[in-house]
C-alpha cells in the first residue's frame, strides 16, 4: 500500500525524537447527572511511545471512550477532569479551546465509530477534507483539492476525482469510513486515536480498514489508541493492552504477554466469554454473571468483585492498587488474588466440582406449561 | 452463490419449518423492485437450530422476517408443520401466529417502554385469552423466572430501568409464553456485551432445551452462529451460497465466499498476523443490478467465464453439506466420524 505518499502533509516529524508520544497520568474524569457523579474515568495513567498501537478494551460504560475524549480534550461541559496529559514532552491538559484547535487535526486526530453521523451530510466529502488542510496547512484551493484526492486514493477510495464530489449518502458505511480516515490522516498527525472504528462494519470491511490502518501507521510512524470491545481486534494489532473496567485500567501488559499470562479474572473471563470459531457447536459458554457496575456508585473495594467468582472478603472492601507483576516487568494488574494464585486455583476447582454436580439434565418440561 | 436449487432440502414430512423458492421484493423508485431475497429454499426439523449468515444486505434479516409473513413474500412457499403460511387470510394467519414468535435485535426498542414487564409478557396470553387472570399472572411469572429475571421485583417496573441484556431476557420470555414451535431471533445478541452476550447465548439453549423449541438464528457474527446452531446457511446478495452442519462447514469451507468470511474474523489470538492474511476486497454489489451468474463472482478470486454466465445449483460435496459453487474448495470428502 506505499503505493502512494501523501502529499502536502509534513512528514511526520516525529522520527527519532526522545521521549514518549503520550503521556496519561492519573486522569480521571467525571460527569454531573441529574442522578449524581458519574465517575467514567478513575484514575488512568500510561505511556504511549512514538508509532506503537495501545489497544484499549472493556465493555460499555468501562470508560474507554471517555478516556479517548478526555485525551482529544472533546468532553461535554457537564464534565470534569482532573489528572496530566502530556503530548510531546507538552502539559495539554488545561488547554483552551483555540488551543485545542491548533492540535486537532495536526497533532492528534479522531476517528469515530459511526461513520454515518461523522461526517457532514450536507458537505461534499472532498470539502470535508480540504477544510483542515486549509485551515492548517495553508494550502490554496488546487493544492488542497489535490492533496484531498490522493488522500482518497491512499485510503483505497475507487475514482478519487469522482468521489471528491460525492456527500457521504451516496457511500456505503465502508467508504465513509475511509473518508474519516482520510480526514483524520489529512494533516499528518502524530497521534490518531479511533474508538470503534470498525464496529459498525461488516467482517470482511472490517478487515479492509484494519490492515488500511495499519499500513497507514506503518508509512507514517504514527503512535495509535486503538479503543474496542473486541479482543479479538488488539490481539493481532496492538503492542500493548489495556483492559478497563469501571472506569480503571486493571490490567495491561505487552500483547503476548497479556494474552499467555492474564492475571486479572476479568481478563480471563471476557476472552473466555467469547464464543471461538474453533470450539465444537453448542460448547457452553463461560458467561460472566451480573453486569457492569453503576458509576454512580461504585461497589466497594474492586469494582469487578461482584461478578468475580473468586473473590474473596478483602476483595470487597480494599481497592486492588495497579501493580507491576513481580515476574513480568512491563505486565500491570490489579488484583489480589490473580488468576494463578493459591486462593483462585482453589476457588476454580471448588467452582468446578459444583458446576459438575449441577450439570443434570435439564429439567423435563413443567407440568402445563 | 448465487445459488439456486433445491438439492439441499430433507424429506418435507419430517421438517417443522420447509421454505421453498422463497422471493422478496421491495418497490424502488416509480416502478423498480429490488430483490432482497431471490430464490432461497431451506428447511429445519424440529429441534433444530438453523443459522442463517451474511453480510448487511445479504437478505438474511428479510429472510427470517418472510417466514414470519411481515411482509408477507413475494413468491415462494413457507410450510410450517405441514401449514403453508403464506395461503392463510388474515384471521388465519393470527391465530396461527402464537406457533411463529420473533425475537428481535435492540431489546430496548422492541418493549413499549411505557408498559410494565408483566404487561408486556402477559400481553400475547391476554390476546389469546388463555386461562384466568390468576393463571396467566402464575405463568408470567414461572416463564420469568426461567429466564433470570425476579417476577416479584421486575413484574410492576418500566423496561427503562433494565438493562439491554434484561430486556432481551423479557423478550425471550414474551416469545415463549405463547408455547411456540419457532422462533425468529433476529440478531439477538448483536447489541450486547461479549460477556451479556455469553449469558443470553446460554440462556436460549436452555430455553430450546426447556420449551422444545425450533430456532432461525440470524447473525452476522460467525462465531455466534456456530455456537449455537445445528445447521448453518451462508447467504449473500439474497441467494444461498453454502449449507452445512456447522463443524465442518467451518473446518471445510466449500464456499470461496465463506472461506473469505471466515479469514476475515479477527481472532482473539496475537500469534496470528491479520496482516499475512489476504482479505476480500470490494464491496457487496447493489441488489439493484446484481452481476449476472455467480453473485460472488465480481469479488470472487476463484470466479471463470462461467460464472457470469450461468448460476451455479446447490451440490452435495459432504454429510449434508452441500454449496453452489461452479469451483468449489477442495471438495471435501464425507469424512465418516469426522464431525
Amino acid at each position: 500500500m506505499s503505493d502512494q505518499t501523501i502529499l502536502g502533509a509534513p512528514q511526520p516529524s516525529g522520527f527519532p525524537e526522545s521521549g514518549p508520544l503520550l503521556e496519561v497520568r492519573d486522569v480521571a474524569t467525571r460527569f454531573r447527572t441529574g442522578r449524581g457523579m458519574v465517575q467514567a474515568v478513575n484514575g488512568v495513567s500510561f505511556v504511549l511511545q512514538r508509532g506503537q498501537t495501545l489497544g484499549v478494551v472493556g465493555e460499555s460504560g468501562s470508560g474507554k471512550s471517555v478516556l479517548s475524549r478526555s485525551i482529544m480534550g472533546l468532553l461535554s461541559s457537564n464534565a470534569e477532569r482532573t489528572g496530566q496529559i502530556i503530548f510531546e514532552g507538552a502539559d495539554i491538559s488545561d488547554l483552551s479551546p483555540a488551543g485545542y484547535r491548533e492540535l486537532w487535526g495536526k497533532e492528534m486526530a479522531m476517528v469515530f465509530q459511526d461513520p454515518m453521523t461523522a461526517l457532514n451530510p450536507v458537505m461534499k466529502i472532498g470539502n470535508q477534507i480540504t477544510e483542515s488542510l486549509r485551515f492548517h496547512l495553508g494550502m490554496d484551493k488546487n493544492e488542497a483539492k489535490e492533496t484531498a484526492i490522493a488522500l482518497l486514493r491512499a485510503v483505497k477510495i475507487p475514482e478519487p476525482e469522482q468521489r471528491f464530489k460525492a456527500y457521504p449518502h451516496e457511500m456505503s458505511g465502508g467508504m465513509r469510513q475511509r473518508v474519516v480516515i482520510a480526514i483524520a490522516l489529512a494533516c499528518g498527525p502524530k497521534l490518531l486515536l479511533a474508538d470503534e472504528p470498525t464496529t459498525a462494519l461488516d467482517v470482511t470491511v472490517q478487515a479492509q480498514i484494519l490492515d488500511l490502518l495499519a499500513d497507514q501507521q506503518r508509512e507514517r510512524f504514527m503512535g495509535v489508541i486503538l479503543v474496542t470491545h473486541d479482543l479479538g481486534v488488539v490481539a493481532g494489532r496492538a503492542d500493548h493492552i489495556a483492559v478497563m473496567y469501571a472506569g480503571r485500567i486493571v490490567e495491561t501488559a505487552p500483547t503476548a504477554v497479556l494474552f499467555r499470562e492474564m492475571q486479572m479474572p476479568y481478563t480471563e473471563a471476557l476472552l473466555s466469554a467469547i464464543p471461538k470459531l474453533n470450539q465444537a457447536s453448542h460448547t457452553r459458554l463461560s458467561a460472566i454473571g451480573g453486569r457492569p457496575p453503576d458509576l454512580i456508585n461504585p461497589p466497594a473495594g474492586c469494582a469487578f468483585s461482584p461478578r468475580c467468582p473468586y473473590a474473596q472478603e478483602r476483595c470487597h472492601v480494599e481497592q486492588p492498587p495497579l501493580q507491576e507483576s513481580p515476574t513480568t516487568p512491563g505486565h500491570y494488574f490489579a488484583c489480589f488474588y490473580p488468576v494463578n494464585s493459591p486462593e483462585t486455583k482453589a476457588a476454580k476447582e471448588r467452582i468446578a466440582v459444583e458446576q459438575l454436580m449441577a450439570t443434570a439434565p435439564i429439567d423435563p418440561r413443567p407440568e402445563g406449561a | 452463490m448465487a445459488g439456486s436449487g433445491t438439492a439441499h432440502l430433507r424429506d418435507p414430512n419430517q421438517m417443522l419449518l420447509r421454505v421453498e423458492n422463497l422471493v422478496v421484493e421491495f418497490p424502488v423508485g416509480r416502478k423498480g423492485t429490488v430483490s432482497a431475497v431471490s430464490n432461497i429454499s431451506f428447511d429445519v426439523a424440529e429441534g433444530e437450530t438453523l443459522g442463517l449468515v451474511g453480510e448487511s444486505g445479504c437478505g438474511k434479516s428479510t429472510t427470517g422476517k418472510a417466514v414470519m409473513q411481515l411482509p408477507r413474500p413475494t413468491r415462494g412457499s413457507v410450510v410450517l408443520d405441514g401449514q403453508e403460511l403464506t395461503a392463510l387470510s388474515g384471521e388465519a394467519l393470527r391465530t396461527a401466529r402464537p406457533r411463529f414468535q420473533m425475537i428481535f435485535q435492540d431489546p430496548i426498542s422492541s418493549l413499549n417502554p411505557r408498559r410494565t414487564v408483566a404487561d408486556i409478557v402477559a400481553e400475547p396470553l391476554n390476546v389469546w385469552k388463555v386461562g384466568t387472570a390468576e393463571e396467566r399472572r402464575a405463568r408470567v411469572d414461572e416463564v420469568l423466572g426461567t429466564v433470570g429475571i425476579d417476577p416479584e421485583a421486575a413484574a410492576s417496573r418500566k423496561p427503562f430501568e433494565f438493562s439491554g441484556g434484561q430486556c432481551q431476557r423479557i423478550s425471550i420470555a414474551r416469545a415463549v409464553i405463547t408455547d411456540p414451535k419457532l422462533i425468529i431471533c433476529d440478531e439477538p445478541v448483536s447489541a450486547l456485551d461479549v460477556s451479556v452476550q455469553a449469558q443470553i447465548l446460554n440462556l436460549l439453549e436452555d430455553m430450546k432445551a426447556r420449551y422444545g423449541l425450533t430456532l432461525v438464528f440470524v447473525a452476522h457474527d460467525l462465531a455466534v452462529v456456530k455456537n449455537v446452531s445445528d445447521r448453518v446457511a451462508v447467504m449473500y446478495l439474497g441467494k444461498m451460497c453454502e449449507i452445512g452442519p456447522p463443524d465442518d462447514l467451518y473446518s471445510r469451507p466449500a464456499h470461496p465466499y465463506t472461506a473469505a468470511l471466515l479469514a476475515a474474523i479477527p481472532l482473539p489470538d496475537p500469534s496470528i498476523d491479520p496482516g499475512a492474511t489476504a482479505h476480500l476486497g470490494g464491496e457487496l454489489p447493489s441488489p439493484l443490478n446484481p452481476p449476472s451468474g455467480c453473485r460472488f463472482r465480481t469479488r470472487c478470486p476463484r470466479a471463470q467465464d462461467i460464472c457470469a454466465q450461468s448460476e451455479p445449483q446447490m451440490q452435495k460435496v459432504g454429510e449434508d453439506h452441500y454449496v453452489a459453487c461452479h469451483f468449489p474448495l477442495e471438495t471435501p470428502v464425507a469424512a465418516p466420524g469426522v464431525h
